[in-house]
Formats: C-alpha cells, structure tokens, sequence
C-alpha cells in the first residue's frame, strides 16, 4: 500500500551483494523499509552442466559434479555415481560404501556449518560465523589430507572411491567427532540463545506446510516446516538403512527453526559418522569396474538427500561411453520459489535472513 | 610525582610565560591552536590506532589470527592503512550533489573535533572550560545527524538514502534517553560544567550513585555513535554500507575518523561523568588514570559489539521509546526523591 505522494522503492540486490551469498540477484520492491515484492533472477552461475556431461565419459563427469553444490561436493557425486552404477547394476565393496558415507556426511555437516555461519553472518554475527568456519576447516583438512582437494575433493569413483584414506584420516576424523558438541553449545549460547538473534528470527519468514509442500520443497527446509521427509530414510540409498538416526523436524516453520534445525542435522551426521567408524571393515575400496564405462541401453533416475534438499539425477544411456542426456534435479533450485512466495510484508533486514535460512548454493541454482 | 601529575598544565603554562603577558591575545590564541592541533592528532591517532585494535580484539574474540604481518604481531598494521587510504582514488560519482556530497564528511569530522573541544582529558586539560560543557557537547554531537543523512541524500544512490533516513531515526531516538541519563548527575552536581562534574566525584564515582543512568548512557552512546548491535545505519549486509556507499579513498576515512573519534567522545563523557575522571589511586598521575578508564569503556563497547548481533530497525525504536526512555525517566525521579530525602536528612541533623 503507498500513501499519496509517496512511490514505491525498487532496488537491484545482486549480483554483488554482501548478503546474497554468491551471485544470486533480486529486484527488490519496498515500501519504505518493508518488502512488498521480490523477483528472483537466476543464471549468472549457469555453466551448462548438463550439456557439458553429453560431451564427456562417465567418470570424465564426476569432478563437474562436485561443482553443483560447492560447499557440500561429495554428496552431489554420490548420486552421480549411484546413479550410474544402478545402471550399470554394480556392487560396491563394503569399505567404499563405508567411505562414502563418510564423506558425504562430512560434507553435509560442512554445509549446514556454513548456512549457520552465514545466516549469523547476515544479522552481523562476526563471531559465531568465525567459530562455524573454525570448526568447517578440520573438516576441509579431512578432504584435504585424502584427495587433495579441498572443497571439491572429486573422491567418489563409478565402483567406489579412488583410493583409501591416509592412516591418519582416522584418528583425525574421531578427534573431530569427540570436539563437535562442545563446539555446538558454543554456537547455542552465541548465536541461538542469543536475545537480539532469537528476536530477529523467531516467528520471521514463515513457511506454512501447506505452502511447502505445494512448493516442492524439500531438504531442512520443509522439515522446518513440519514434515519428516527425509530420503535417506524414505528411500534409503547406499548403505544409510545400517545406520540408527532420527530425522529431526520442527514446526516453528519460521527463519530461527530453519537455522536450528540445521544444527540438529549436524548431531544426526555425528551419530552416523560414529556408527560408521565403529563398523568399517577393511578391504578393497574399488570394485571390478571394465576400464571403459559403457552402460547398457536405457535410464536411470536416482536421487538423494543432498544438503540442501533433494537431488535427482536422470540418465539416460544409449550404450556409448558418453551419457545421452543427463537431467539434474537440485533441491536449491526448486527452494528458490519459497521466497517470493513468503517475503512480503517483511522488512529489508528480514529479507536477508529468511534469504539465508533457505541456505542456497547458486552452484545448484543455475547449475 | 607532581610535576608529572600536571606535566600537560606546565607545559601549557611555560609557553603561556613565553609573553610579556600571560593572559593577553596572543597566548590565548597561541594556546588555543596548539591545543587544537593536539586535539586533532589524538583523534586521528585514536581513530587508526582504535581501527587496528578493534580487529585485533576482534579476532581474540572469534579466535582467528588478525592482521599479523606488518611489525611486531602486526602492530605497525594502522601505518599501512593509512598510507593506502591517503593513496586511494578520490571517486565522486556522477550525478551526486557535489557540493552535499564533499561536504557531509568534513561536517562530520568537524562536528567530532567541536565536541573534542569541551572534553576534560584531566585535571585543567580542557581546551575550553566551558559552563555549559555537556549541552554544548549533546548539541553540538547531534549535528552528526545531519552529516550522516546529507551523505545518505546527495549520494544518489538508493542504499545510501536508507542508511540516511536510519540514520535520523536512530540517532534522534537515542539522544533523548542519552541527555536524561546524564541529568541525574547533572542534578546532583547542580552543574553543566564538565571539570566541576569531575571535581564532585573525588570521593566517590557517580556509577554508584547512578549505576542505572550509566548502564543507559552506555547503551545509548553505543547507538549513537552506530556500533553493533545498533550500526543499522551501516547495515553492511543490508543497504552495503548506508550513507558511505558512495565514498571511496580519504573521505571514506573521514568517516571512519569521524566513527572512532566519537567513540573516544563518548567513553570521555562516560568516564567524566559516571567513572570518577582523573581521580584514582595515588600511584599513577591522573591523565594516565582517565586515559585508562577511557580504554576500559572502549572495551567494554567492542565486547558488547563483537558478541551481539545486529538489532531489527523496528525493535531499536521500540526499544528506545519504550524501555530506555521510561526507564531514564525513573532514573530522574529517583534521583530527585534521593536529593530530597538527603537534604532533609542534612537539614535534620545539621541543623
């Protein structure tokens, strides 16, 4: 609503912007202070990814899918090559599948560290964003110490994982996992237990479950929202029905259940990362693959729980080593809508941290 | 230890002796310049030396290293930046109002040097002893406004006019609790003057008898000179940086002089009024003691910033309006109840 006299205020957030987290722009309508109208514009990370897999081998493809959800790599190649092996009907060795989990888990707990760190960071939490990022960099030297790579540590292989982890992976891993909760109670008594944090999140952005699941959201954000849906348990993938873990969910349906919910995960992954230490075996960490993939004539759609929601890949082989066509479905692409759909009435500061409690990666937007 | 307790009044005083007459024209006037020069260098050395400390306080608080390549433990880091924002592009952009847009840091800087003026650094180390010390320095502090929103205006640029408009907002909401906080020892003292203020407190620190007004003119001063968790003007992840979009190379650094400097103002004021000022135990001479109280209120107000997060513009007014006003407003009625009872008291038994 205007008063006479006055005019509605757009303005251009993005691509270079402090709080849009990447290169993610918004035309931004204001009343004043308060948002009436947001447009998201999408596609200035887009690099074809799904045209550039059409024109490489199956394994040539996996370093490009590290690429999609940059914070989270390894989860992204898990399904890539999940896919691709029930296409091919392949057996994974014990080991690797352990390994995987591993990863993928760490990955997820990176990422739900870096959506905590930088949703502090949006409401000028410098500090609780440090400790987040401390905590974040053991986890980087893990992958570091094991392929090389930090963010994108290109690990999995069609058949299982490139090699195996150095010896000090282990102890490494488990020094992590022991220092992990006193580290979450300083992120509680920060940043959650923080007055002035809880009085700009609490009851902020809401998400009502009708609304997401009309939405197609999936990943931390619909459960949120009120609804444990969770692939992992779902549809389990990979060995994830070994593992004994709860699906967290909240109802608060607001910013601060968003970002809490995140923390919640984390506990789960530790959960999983302990059992998965405890239980894997020794052995091969790659299966009998021939040296040239070639799968046989037909397509596959295959889908897991990435960080920040659901991923499926569809693809589709006509019996040569490249993939005919290859169809990514990203859950941050599809949580993008939820912010036009929740925002007005809103005020500006409000605009930036429901845009970070959505916790989108632009790699997985534009793809 | 006397002569080093007034070390900067004998100096003051020798170059007073250097004219025929002591009191004429031109040792006030030579005085004054000197004192001002003096004025300005401890503000822009303040304001660099505060820069590197705050980032180094900051990353002791968030527990990463900091700047740590330049001298020892990266101390010498202020000298760098110095030099790189004295080398920096000076960019006006096109289409700004040229003349609001060069002038709004320069009022900003001169309005923090005013205030400086009236400021007590210790015992006769006042540049002017003015009687009316604490409204002068309120009103001349809250030109600053003006400065914040003329930048935010002639910008042109849509970020830099909200930070403008917050800027007005904010800073004329936290004046009013400001000015009533400091009533009460106004009050009590029955003076504006800020070195008799001082004066009254020999025995005893006014935070004790005034502990409520202090913890509201701390949190007060922290808006008004916009720092976490009240620095909506700059909302970095909001409007970039308000008013300052726009502003590049040393103009920008006005702004950040102009930041710091009211920093130290405000811990002046909160140390003369509430903290005792120069006194303190014998061992250490008084400017020594003020300039250790004013780094403790400096402190304190980096601690509060770099382990809050920043407050929504609709819950700042709110609670301005409605918690930090009515409370100041007790804090006065409460003081004047004290004044009475302690005067009938005295007239009881004195009389």
């Amino acid at each position: 609503m205007t008063i006479e006299g006055t005019q509605e205020y757009s303005i251009n957030m993005g691509p270079q912007h402090p709080s849009t987290h990447g290169v993610f722009r918004m035309v931004v309508h204001l009343d004043g202070e308060v948002v009436t109208k947001v447009e998201p514009k999408i596609g200035y990370l887009h690099r074809g990814l799904e045209k550039m897999a059409e024109s490489r081998t199956y394994t040539q493809f996996i370093p490009y899918t590290d690429r999609l959800d940059y914070l989270a790599g390894p989860h992204n190649s898990l399904g890539y090559v999940q896919a691709v092996e029930k296409l091919m009907d392949l057996e994974v060795p014990e080991r690797a599948e352990y390994l995987r989990v591993i990863f993928a888990e760490l990955g997820r707990i990176a990422s739900h560290l870096v959506m905590i760190a930088s949703g502090s960071l949006d409401i000028c939490g410098w500090t609780p964003w440090s400790y987040c990022f401390r905590d974040r960099e053991r986890i980087l030297d893990l992958f570091e110490m094991t392929a090389g790579n930090r963010m994108t540590p290109n690990y999995f292989r069609i058949g299982g994982v490139s090699h195996d982890v150095p010896d000090e992976f282990m102890p490494a891993l488990k020094s992590f996992l022991d220092d992990m909760p006193e580290n979450m109670e300083e992120y509680l008594g920060i940043f959650f237990g923080n007055e002035i944090a809880q009085s700009r999140m609490k009851s902020v952005g809401i998400l009502p479950k009708e609304l997401a699941e009309n939405l197609l959201i999936t990943g931390a954000n619909l459960r949120a929202s009120g609804v444990q849906y969770d692939i992992r348990k779902a549809e389990p993938y990979g060995i994830y029905d070994r593992f004994d873990f709860n699906i967290p969910v909240l109802y608060g349906c607001d910013t601060y259940d968003r970002h809490l919910l995140r923390l919640l995960e984390i506990q789960e992954s530790i959960k999983i990362l302990r059992q998965a230490l405890r239980d894997i075996p020794e052995g091969p960490v790659m299966a009998k693959v021939p040296k040239v993939i070639k799968p046989p004539i037909g397509k596959v759609y295959h889908r897991v729980e990435n960080p920040k929601g659901e991923m499926g890949w569809y693809i589709v082989s006509n019996g040569t080593t490249k993939p005919a066509r290859v169809r990514i479905r990203t859950g941050a692409f599809v949580n993008v809508q939820m912010l036009s759909a929740i925002i007005a009435g809103w005020k500006i500061q409000d605009l930036v941290t429901i845009f970070a409690s959505m916790d989108l990666v632009l790699g997985e937007v534009d793809k | 230890m006397d002569a080093f307790n007034n070390l900067f009044v004998n100096i003051a005083a020798a170059i007073r002796g250097l004219f025929a007459d002591s009191h004429s024209l031109g040792a006030d006037l030579t005085i004054n310049i000197i004192v001002f020069i003096l004025l300005f260098l401890i503000m822009v050395v303040a304001a660099l030396f505060l820069s590197l400390v705050e980032r180094k306080f900051a990353h002791w608080v968030s527990q990463r290293p900091g700047p740590n390549r330049l001298g020892p433990h990266g101390w010498f880091q202020f000298i760098a930046d110095a030099v790189k924002m004295l080398g920096k592009e000076d960019i006006t952009p096109a289409n700004v109002d040229k003349f609001l847009f060069k002038m709004a840091p320069m009022i900003l800087v001169g309005v923090t040097l005013m205030a400086f003026g009236v400021l007590p650094f210790g015992k006769g180390m006042v540049a002017i002893n003015l009687d009316l010390g604490i409204v002068y320095f309120l009103a001349v502090s809250s030109i600053s406004t003006l400065a914040l929103l003329m930048a935010g205006w002639a910008s042109n640029n849509k970020y830099s006019l909200l930070g403008g408009l917050r800027a007005v907002a904010q800073m004329i909401s936290y004046e009013i609790p400001l000015l009533f906080s400091l009533l009460g020892v106004v009050m009590i003292t029955q003076t504006f003057n800020l070195s008799s203020i001082v004066e009254a407190q020999k025995s005893v620190p006014f935070i004790f008898l005034q502990p409520l007004a202090f913890v509201i003119y701390l949190i007060a001063g922290i808006a008004e000179t916009n720092r976490a968790p009240f620095d909506q003007v700059q909302g970095e992840q909001e409007i970039v940086a308000g008013p300052f979009t726009e502003y590049s190379g040393l103009r920008w650094g006005l702004f950040m002089l102009a930041e710091y400097g009211n920093v130290v103002a405000t811990s002046v004021i909160a140390v003369s009024m509430f903290l005792g000022g120069w006194y303190g135990p014998e061992f250490l001479p008084g400017w020594l003691w003020f300039i250790l109280k004013i780094w403790l209120v400096i402190f304190l107000m980096m601690w509060v910033r770099w382990t809050f997060v920043r407050m929504r513009i609709d819950h700042l007014m709110h609670f301005a309006w409605k918690i930090l006003l009515p409370l100041s407003l007790v804090n006065i009625f409460l003081t004047g109840m004290g004044i009475y009872v302690y005067d009938q008291l005295i007239l009881r038994i004195g009389g």
